[in-house]
C-alpha cells in the first residue's frame, strides 16, 4: 500500500498535525468538514502575494500576465482532472454552496409552474435549500428520493419519481453525514432519458475517487477546494457547455461583461460570464497546486489506504458496547457516522475533544436523515489520507473512556 | 447565601481539579442533580436557542424568590445548567439582574466550551436575567 509506506513524510506535508491540544497530540477526525493544507499550498499562497500579487484578465503590465496565465493554469489543471471537454466548462466560485445557488438561481429561467425537481433524501442542506428558494419563486414542486435503513437511494422510487414534468435532478455523490456512495450513474441515466438535467454535488466525492464528467454525461458537477487540501473559499464548476451557454450570469460586475451602456451591457463568453469581479486569485492557484499534490499521490491510492482506514475503524468501534452505527450503505466513503447508547453525541464530542480529537457533532447540516433515524445527531468521524491506525485506536480508547463516564 | 458567595464557592470547588477531564466528570456528577423540569413545562417556548442539546427553562416566583428548573438531553450541558440554577435559584429578582457571571470565566470554563455551546450558555443567562427581569416588574 503506496500510502501506508510514505505515512510518515506525508505528515510531515501537513504542519497542523503536530498541533496541541490541551496538552493532546491533534488527531483530526473530520476531514468531511475541511481537509488540512500541504506545505506546498501554504507556500503557493504565501508566493502569490510575495511575488505576484496583482490583478488578473486586465493589465498590461507583466505581475497580471504572470497572475493571469497561473490563474488559467489552474483551471486547466481542473479541466484535466475532470475530463472536461474545454476550460471553458470549469468555473471557479467561492465554494459548492455557492455553486449550487449560482445554477439554481439561473432555473428560474427554465421553470414554470407545476414544473418538478427532484431531490434526494440524503441531501447536504446546502442543497435543499436553494432548490426550496427556487420553488418558492417558480411554483414549481419538489419531490424526493427516500432512503432505506442503510441509507441507500431507493432508487424504483426515484423512476417513479420521473414524469416529462421533471426539469432538474439534483443529488450528492456522496452523503457528508453518511458516507453513502449514491449510484450517480443510473440516476443521470434515467434523469436524461425523462430530459431532466442533472446536479450532482460532489463535494464529498472529489476528495476520495476519480470523477470522469466526460463518462458521467453530468450536466452540472460541483465540488470544493477546501475538502481537497486546497484553501477555502474555492469552488470548481462543472457545466457542459451547452447549458453553461443557456444559464443567465449570476452576479453582474467586472470581467463579466462583453459592452457595457447604459441602455444595454452585453454578457462576456465562458467561463468569464461567470466570474464577475475580481476572483480569489491566490486560492485558484493554490487550489491547482493542492489538487497536483493529490494527483502525485493518486487517487487510486488514497482511496485503497482509506479504505483500509475505514474497515479498521468499522470494526473497532462495532467492538464499543452500545455503539450504533448510521449509514452502512454497501458502498461508502470514510465517513462513520454514529452514536452510543443513548448518550447524546455533543456530550462525547466534548470529552474526546478535550483529549485532543477532533470529530463532528450534530445534524451535519443533513436534517432530513436525523429525522429519519429519530435521533438529534450523531458523531461523525472522518478520515483523510495522513490519519493513522494508531490515531483510529487512540480514539477507540477515548470513546470507550467517553461512554464509561457519561453512562 | 448571596449569589457573589455562590460564585466563589463554585470557583473553589472548581479549583480542586487538576485536569479538565476531572472537571468534566464533576460536571456531569452535577448535571445528575438539576431540578427537574415538569413535562408540561418542557414545551417548545421554553427551548433556549443556540444549543447543540435542548435546553428547557422555566421559573416561578415564590415567596419573593425566582426558582428556577432545567432539563436538557446532554448531561454536561446539565452540568452546566445545574451551576447556573445553583447560583440563580431562590435569589430575588434584583439580585438576579444586577449579578455579574464572571465566575463562569474564572473556573474556565468558557474557553472549554465550542463557540455553539458558549454561545447557548450565553442564551442561557439572558433567558435567567429576562425571567427575573420580568418578575421583579409583576411584584
Amino acid at each position: 500500500m503506496e500510502i501506508l509506506k510514505n505515512i510518515e513524510s506525508i505528515r510531515k506535508d501537513f504542519p497542523i498535525l503536530n498541533t496541541k491540544v490541551n496538552g493532546n497530540q491533534l488527531i483530526y477526525f473530520d476531514n468531511a468538514a475541511t481537509s488540512q493544507t500541504p506545505n506546498c499550498v501554504i507556500k503557493s499562497i504565501s508566493d502569490y502575494y510575495k511575488s505576484l500579487n496583482s490583478n488578473i484578465h486586465r493589465g498590461v503590465h507583466k505581475l497580471s500576465q504572470l497572475a493571469t496565465d497561473k490563474y488559467e493554469e489552474s483551471r486547466k489543471k481542473f479541466k484535466e482532472h475532470f475530463n472536461a471537454s474545454s476550460t471553458t466548462e470549469i468555473i471557479f466560485t467561492p465554494g459548492t454552496t455557492h455553486s449550487i445557488n449560482l445554477i439554481s438561481n439561473g432555473f428560474i429561467k427554465f421553470l414554470k409552474k407545476d414544473d418538478e425537481i427532484i431531490v434526494s433524501q440524503l441531501e447536504h442542506h446546502s442543497n435543499i435549500v436553494p432548490w426550496q428558494m427556487l420553488c418558492e419563486k417558480t411554483g414549481a414542486i419538489m419531490k424526493v428520493i427516500p432512503m432505506n435503513e442503510k441509507g441507500e437511494l431507493n432508487l424504483s422510487k426515484f423512476s417513479s419519481l420521473l414524469n416529462s414534468k421533471t426539469k432538474i435532478v439534483f443529488v450528492n455523490h456522496v452523503s457528508n453525514a453518511l458516507g453513502t456512495v449514491n449510484p450517480i450513474e443510473i440516476i443521470i441515466e434515467k434523469s436524461h432519458q425523462a430530459g431532466a438535467a442533472v446536479l450532482i454535488d460532489g463535494a464529498q466525492a472529489a476528495p476520495h475517487f476519480e470523477i470522469d464528467v466526460k463518462k458521467l454525461d453530468v450536466d452540472f458537477y460541483v465540488c470544493s477546494a477546501h475538502k481537497l487540501c486546497g484553501p477555502t473559499g474555492v469552488g470548481i464548476l462543472y457545466g457542459k457547455k451547452e447549458w453553461l451557454e443557456k444559464l443567465p450570469p449570476y452576479q453582474g460586475g467586472g470581467e463579466m461583461i462583453d459592452q457595457v451602456s447604459f441602455e444595454k451591457s452585453t454578457y462576456a463568453d465562458l467561463p468569464n460570464k461567470f466570474e464577475a469581479g475580481t476572483p480569489n486569485i491566490s486560492g485558484v492557484i493554490a487550489s491547482g497546486i493542492a489538487l497536483d499534490y493529490i494527483n502525485k499521490l493518486g487517487l487510486e491510492n488514497i482511496k485503497k489506504y482509506e479504505d483500509y482506514l475505514l474497515d479498521h475503524a468499522t470494526s473497532k468501534l462495532k467492538e464499543i458496547e452500545g455503539v450504533k452505527i448510521y449509514g452502512e450503505a454497501k458502498i461508502k466513503t470514510s465517513v462513520i457516522s454514529f452514536n452510543i447508547k443513548n448518550i447524546h453525541p455533543y456530550d462525547v464530542g466534548s470529552v474526546i475533544d478535550n483529549l485532543g480529537i477532533a470529530v463532528r457533532t450534530g445534524h451535519h447540516c443533513a436534517q432530513p436523515i436525523m429525522d429519519y433515524f429519530d435521533i438529534p445527531g450523531t458523531i461523525r468521524i472522518s478520515f483523510s489520507f495522513y490519519n493513522t491506525i494508531d490515531e483510529i485506536n487512540i480514539l477507540i480508547e477515548a470513546l470507550k473512556k467517553a461512554s464509561k463516564m457519561l453512562s | 447565601m448571596n449569589i457573589n458567595n455562590i460564585q466563589n464557592e463554585i470557583v473553589e470547588e472548581f479549583d480542586i481539579f487538576d485536569t479538565w477531564m476531572d472537571k468534566y466528570e464533576y460536571l456531569i456528577e452535577l448535571g445528575k442533580s438539576v431540578p427537574k423540569i415538569s413535562e408540561e413545562n418542557k414545551k417548545e417556548e421554553n427551548i433556549i436557542k443556540g444549543c447543540q442539546s435542548k435546553v428547557w427553562l422555566h421559573a416561578e416566583k415564590e415567596d419573593g424568590l425566582v426558582k428556577f428548573y432545567a432539563d436538557s438531553d446532554a448531561i454536561i450541558t446539565k452540568g452546566i445548567i445545574s451551576l447556573l440554577i445553583r447560583t440563580f435559584s431562590n435569589q430575588n429578582p434584583a439580585d438576579i439582574i444586577n449579578a455579574n457571571t464572571d465566575f463562569i470565566d474564572k473556573i474556565g470554563l468558557r474557553q472549554h466550551l465550542s463557540a455553539n455551546r458558549a454561545n447557548g450558555l450565553n442564551n442561557m443567562i439572558k433567558k435567567i436575567k429576562y425571567y427575573a427581569i420580568a418578575f421583579s416588574k409583576l411584584s
